[in-house]
């Protein structure tokens, strides 16, 4: 922000929030989305599917900043078609 | 009920879903081409009726049976030559070929260079993982110098072909190259490309994490797109003379060339009709 600015209360800074689906018998638990998820709520779990592949699950810390914001880029990266990201949109 | 069984992954539409999960591999970067693919076709706007996806055998070639499209799996090194006769007799319809870079490069080669020769009307996706995966890893004119494979133990003394090059040189009107990894970038530059005319090429470089992954320093599902996500530099334009790949030195991607005015192969085969018909 240039020095000056100020961000005024009429101009709230919109951000998205996403809900995270996985469809659990596709993942084959190779680690892309875990790696690139920019806000990193994605972790390999414990969990194992039919396949024994270990699952991936969503682990949001809201009060520390690590929410899904719904960019995507999991669903996009994905090689299994296994996750997608549903856009809910919220107000900060 | 759980609300996601009402909802659908975004590319069900496209897909043969019964056939899910895929044959491909964890990690794999079959999968996010075929989908950067199918994005762009979405943005672009093109009727899924119009759609045709050729593909030639390898791992990358299973890709037409899995999209509820029309597609066809033909034989090996033989997309490209299918692909120019579906186009010449249905001029009408979209036609992809994604295939991997030993389907394209190796027993497919000269249909390549000539397609390109020619402008045949076509996009031309390769898939390259520097190996060929199906067969079980052996050396492609693609494996990098110095790459190891189940038939270079020593590693590779040949010098692999930098395929945009390739394509630059023996004249198409479009190329340009990806990862699996660059996703966004990948599907904006298939969507350019699907907006042309003439022969359009666009290499994705892809990891085959089991094949050419594990005996090149790569052992995990996802190192070889770290690898990519690390080392790539985007150079829009760049000269394609230089961008060959050497492991252990940047990977160039960008949209390398994008030639306006040449004719296509089909826009010159109407002219000499008429020709024909006037004398
Ligand atoms: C005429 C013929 N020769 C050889 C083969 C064996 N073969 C099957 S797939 C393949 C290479 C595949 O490599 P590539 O095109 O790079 O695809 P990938 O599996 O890596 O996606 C070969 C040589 C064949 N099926 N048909
Ligand atoms: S062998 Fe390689 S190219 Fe084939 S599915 Fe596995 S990772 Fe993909």
């Amino acid at each position: 922000m240039p020095a000056g600015s100020k961000l005024l209360p009429s101009q709230k800074v919109k951000i998205s929030r996403g809900k995270v689906h996985i469809i659990e018998e596709r993942c084959k638990g190779c680690g892309l989305c875990t790696d690139f998820c920019p806000k990193q709520v994605l972790h390999r779990s414990e969990r194992v599917n039919e396949k024994g592949y270990h699952l991936v699950e969503v682990i949001e810390e809201p009060e520390k900043g690590k929410f899904c914001v719904a960019c995507g880029f999991c669903q996009i990266i994905c090689p299994e078609y296994a996750i997608w990201v549903e856009k809910r949109e919220e107000y900060v | 009920m759980e609300e996601t069984c009402e909802l659908l992954h975004p590319i069900d539409r496209w897909l043969k879903t019964e056939r899910m999960p895929h044959i491909w591999c964890p990690g794999c970067g079959v999968g996010p081409t075929i989908h950067a693919w199918v994005r762009a076709l979405e943005r672009v706007g093109i009727e899924k009726e119009k759609v045709v996806y050729v593909s030639g055998i390898g791992c990358c070639g299973r890709g037409s049976g899995y999209l509820d499209v029309d597609g066809f799996h033909t034989t090996h090194g033989r997309a490209i030559p299918f692909a120019v006769g579906l186009k010449l007799a249905n001029p009408e319809l979209c036609v992809t070929v994604i295939s991997g870079d030993g389907d394209l490069f190796a027993i497919g080669g000269n249909h390549f260079i000539h397609a390109c020769r020619r402008n045949n009307d076509l996009l031309v996706i390769c898939v390259n993982n520097f190996i060929y995966g199906m067969t079980g890893g052996q050396l492609a004119p693609t494996t990098p110098h110095g790459g190891y494979s189940t038939t270079s133990p020593y590693g590779n003394i040949e010098h692999p072909f930098n395929t945009p090059h390739l394509a630059d040189a023996a004249g198409a009107v479009y190329v340009a190259r990806w990862t699996s990894i660059h996703v966004r970038e990948l599907e904006l530059s298939i969507a350019e490309a699907l907006r042309m005319k003439g022969f359009r090429y666009i290499e994705v470089l892809s990891p085959c994490p089991v094949n050419f992954g594990r005996r090149n320093n790569f052992p995990e599902p996802d190192a070889m797109a770290k690898w990519f996500a690390q080392s790539s530099v985007i150079m829009h334009g760049a000269d394609t003379s230089k961008v060959a790949i050497d492991m252990g030195k940047p990977i160039i991607l960008g949209n390398f060339v994008k030639r306006e005015g040449k004719p296509t192969y089909y826009e010159l085969l109407r002219k000499l009709e008429e020709m024909r018909r006037k004398r």
